[in-house]
């Protein structure tokens, strides 16, 4: 909740997949993370410069299910987070 | 594992059949492809075999060989292979259909031509596979499924014109439908022209990857389709803050009480023939040991399990809704964050929901678990969740036990809520011990959590009836085989020694002194010497103590499972029966269950570990269920 809050203080919008709000969406500028990891989810669509979508999540909001190339993924918050958004680019 | 295989984990064809020695050598076929996309169902289409299917990603992961008669009279052998991403392997899974495309797995031969299957309402991401699979240079026919539902959410793709940008030959089918399978067989047959071949970028790097695709499915007029309206709109429920724990809670409770309210009359049927045959078999052969070993025996042992059968058959069809229309994914996500905290991952959450039907297929399904600990964690704790094969046991003892009470209104009642409790009661168990070795020896870092969301399906009715069929089958196999053996030794032992040409009193026979002999280990536990028997033999498999205590009984003159209940609240103290219930929910007795962990994990370390483990904590609890009630 304070992330979302702090995500609505930001003029630039959110800057990662968690601060997405359910339903808003947002251009992947890259993964923040280990090679193995990053090519699995690159493998499931979570290409840097495709669209993102958040959508619904399980109670408390984690994980939370991504729109992204044509699938539904859920993903934990930890990894969420580690994917980042094109900023200033809607 | 013999007496299990056909709960999920089917069985693989793998020797060559008799006619095997003729010249020309048998074409090998690979079914590959991105997970779920649909192999096992075009498998099974093929071959007539019943591969297990469901809707949710990861079902196969083993491969599994089925064998093709064209119409040519050419027989060919498919294989069906776990799905993949991509060429590099990341789970146990994936490294099957890695090994075998690469022709290094020692007892299949490299295929002659592979089936790509993929799903045509996501060809942007699963076309990537594409490229690596085309340049292993084996003749490849492109499958384009689930052509129905691409055509139903306004998606279109042009065959051939992907087919000439591909260089290889595709076709667009719904193998759940039968819907264009008759283009599959003539690529078998070697009648389906191949288009010329084409460079194809092997690319490392998959953001180029996905722009080559993004090219080619621009020149095949690649219209993806809709969003499942109905997806979005079911999801919009059961993945509601609020809604959806209640609904999930409202599932679990409808499939208990309907355990033992729908079930009941057709399991007082199967009683009725059961007692009725038994009394007509008594009647009409002549008296002598054979009558009694058959009456008493068989009917008294076999008899009193197989009632069991249409309530199993509940669950399963139950599960079977559950796992293909895709909701377990859904419900993984809802479970992500408890699994979270007791050190595991949503992931596990499915083999160890499939552990509710039976524990060995559920310990094949942790393959799909990238994290080896997170794995072993798994398969650890898999036995804890209540298997089918408890539900006789407990069936029995709650139904002797335990008056039948409304609790909330008729939505559930007292019968059914202790159902409930000894569920959960081995859920916890399951809970406690991932907390206890995922601190401890098996501690790791945190894994990753993905899980793709299919859409939603109807549940086929082939589909469930061909689940219920299997199973039925697997249980009656059992109780033919293992329980009708169990009940059969236990007769003789109960007639020896022959002592003037009588059989002794069945305390004095050679049941009755090994009854006795662990009597004095037991009786803390507030069990007397014929649940003792009944919990030795119950070692090959659970549900045989209830055959065990059937014949014992039956030789006592009360056969038919009425009655079976009446001797037991002779024999039992109530608390005594809570602490056979308990018994029965911490302890590891299953045969099968050892030997796949024992194949899972590579030795005899972990099953050795697991057994001890069940086995004391379920003695501790029993003991100090009984103490605390007595």
């Amino acid at each position: 909740m304070r992330r979302r809050l702090r995500a609505h203080g930001r003029p630039a919008g959110p800057a990662t997949l968690v601060e997405l709000e359910e339903g808003q969406g947002g251009i992947l500028d890259r993964l923040d993370l280990p090679e193995d990891e990053a090519r699995r989810l690159m493998e499931l669509g979570f290409l840097p410069g495709h669209r993102v979508t958040a959508a619904l999540a399980a109670p408390g909001g984690d994980p939370r299910v991504f729109r992204v190339d044509g699938a539904e993924i859920a993903l934990r918050r930890e990894t969420a987070a580690r994917l980042v958004l094109r900023r200033n680019g809607e | 594992m013999s007496s299990c295989h056909g709960c999920g984990a089917a069985q693989p064809l793998t020797e060559m059949p008799p006619g095997a020695a003729a010249p020309a050598k048998r074409k090998t076929i690979a079914l590959v492809g991105p997970p779920n996309s649909g192999k096992s169902t075009l498998f099974n289409r093929l071959t007539g075999l019943r591969q297990k299917v469901a809707n949710f990603p990861g079902v196969t992961v083993e491969k599994h060989v089925g064998e093709l008669r064209l119409e040519d009279g050419t027989e060919l052998n498919l294989i069906d292979l776990p799905g993949i991403y991509s060429l590099t392997p990341r789970s146990e899974d994936e490294r099957v259909a890695h090994d075998v495309l690469h022709g290094k797995m020692a007892d299949v031969p490299r295929p002659d031509g592979i089936l790509l299957i993929l799903d045509s309402t996501n060809l942007g991401r699963h076309l990537m596979l594409a490229a690596p699979i085309l340049s292993l240079g084996l003749p490849t026919l492109v499958v384009l499924n689930m052509a129905d539902d691409l055509c139903a959410r306004g998606g279109k793709v042009d065959a051939a014109a992907l087919a000439s940008q591909l260089g290889a030959p595709v076709t667009l089918i719904s193998a759940r439908e039968g819907i264009g399978v008759d283009a599959v067989l003539r690529f078998l047959a070697g009648t389906v022209a191949t288009p010329e071949p084409v460079e194809l970028p092997v690319l490392q790097d998959i953001p180029k990857c996905r722009e080559w695709v993004a090219r080619i499915n621009a020149r095949a007029r690649y219209h993806a389709p809709a969003p499942p309206v109905w997806t979005r709109r079911l999801d919009s429920v059961f993945l509601h803050p609020v809604l959806g724990p209640v609904v999930f809670g409202a599932v679990v409770v409808a499939v208990f009480q309907s355990i033992f309210t729908a079930a009941v009359p057709l399991m007082d049927g199967v009683r009725q023939l059961v007692t009725l045959s038994g009394d007509w078999l008594a009647v009409a052969l002549p008296a002598s040991p054979w009558r009694s070993l058959l009456v008493e025996g068989v009917w008294g042992g076999v008899g009193s399990v197989i009632v069991f059968l249409p309530q199993i058959l509940l669950l399963f069809l139950f599960i079977g809704v559950l796992e293909d229309s895709g909701y377990l994914a859904r419900a993984a996500v809802i479970a992500d964050r408890t699994m979270a905290r007791v050190g595991l991952q949503g992931k596990s959450f499915i083999p160890l929901l499939s552990a509710y039907a039976c524990a060995v297929p559920a310990i094949l399904a942790t393959r799909t678990i990238e994290n080896k600990r997170d794995r072993i964690a798994t398969i650890l704790i898999a036995p804890f969740m209540t298997c089918s094969a408890r539900l006789p046991v407990y069936t029995l003892i709650i139904a002797a036990f335990i008056p039948e009470r409304p609790l909330l209104g008729s939505a559930l009642g007292s019968r059914a809520a202790a159902m409930l409790g000894l569920y959960l009661l081995g859920f916890l168990a399951a809970v406690v011990t991932a907390r206890l070795l995922k601190s401890s020896v098996l501690k790791s870092h945190r894994a990753t959590f993905i899980l793709e969301m299919p859409p939603y399906r109807w549940p086929t009715l082939q589909s469930l009836g061909l689940r219920l069929y299997d199973r039925a089958k697997v249980f009656l196999r059992r109780a033919g085989t293992v329980i009708l053996g169990v009940a059969v030794v236990l007769w003789i032992l109960a007639h020896l020694p022959v002592q003037n040409g009588q059989a002794p009193p069945i305390e004095h026979s050679v049941v009755g002194v090994i009854g006795r002999t662990i009597e004095p280990l037991i009786r803390p536990l507030g069990f007397n010497w014929k649940v003792g028997v009944g919990l030795i033999s119950s070692l090959a498999a659970r549900e045989v103590i209830v055959g065990t205590l059937g014949a014992i009984y039956g030789m006592e003159g009360n056969a038919g499972s009425a009655s079976l209940q009446e001797a037991l609240r002779h024999d039992l103290t109530p608390a005594g029966a809570v602490a056979l219930l308990v018994f029965f929910a911490f302890a590891m007795q299953c045969m099968s269950t050892i030997a796949v962990v024992r194949k899972e994990t590579g030795g005899w370390r972990w099953p050795a570990l697991q057994f001890a483990y069940m086995g004391a904590l379920a003695y501790a609890g029993a003991f100090i269920a009984n103490q605390l009630l007595r």
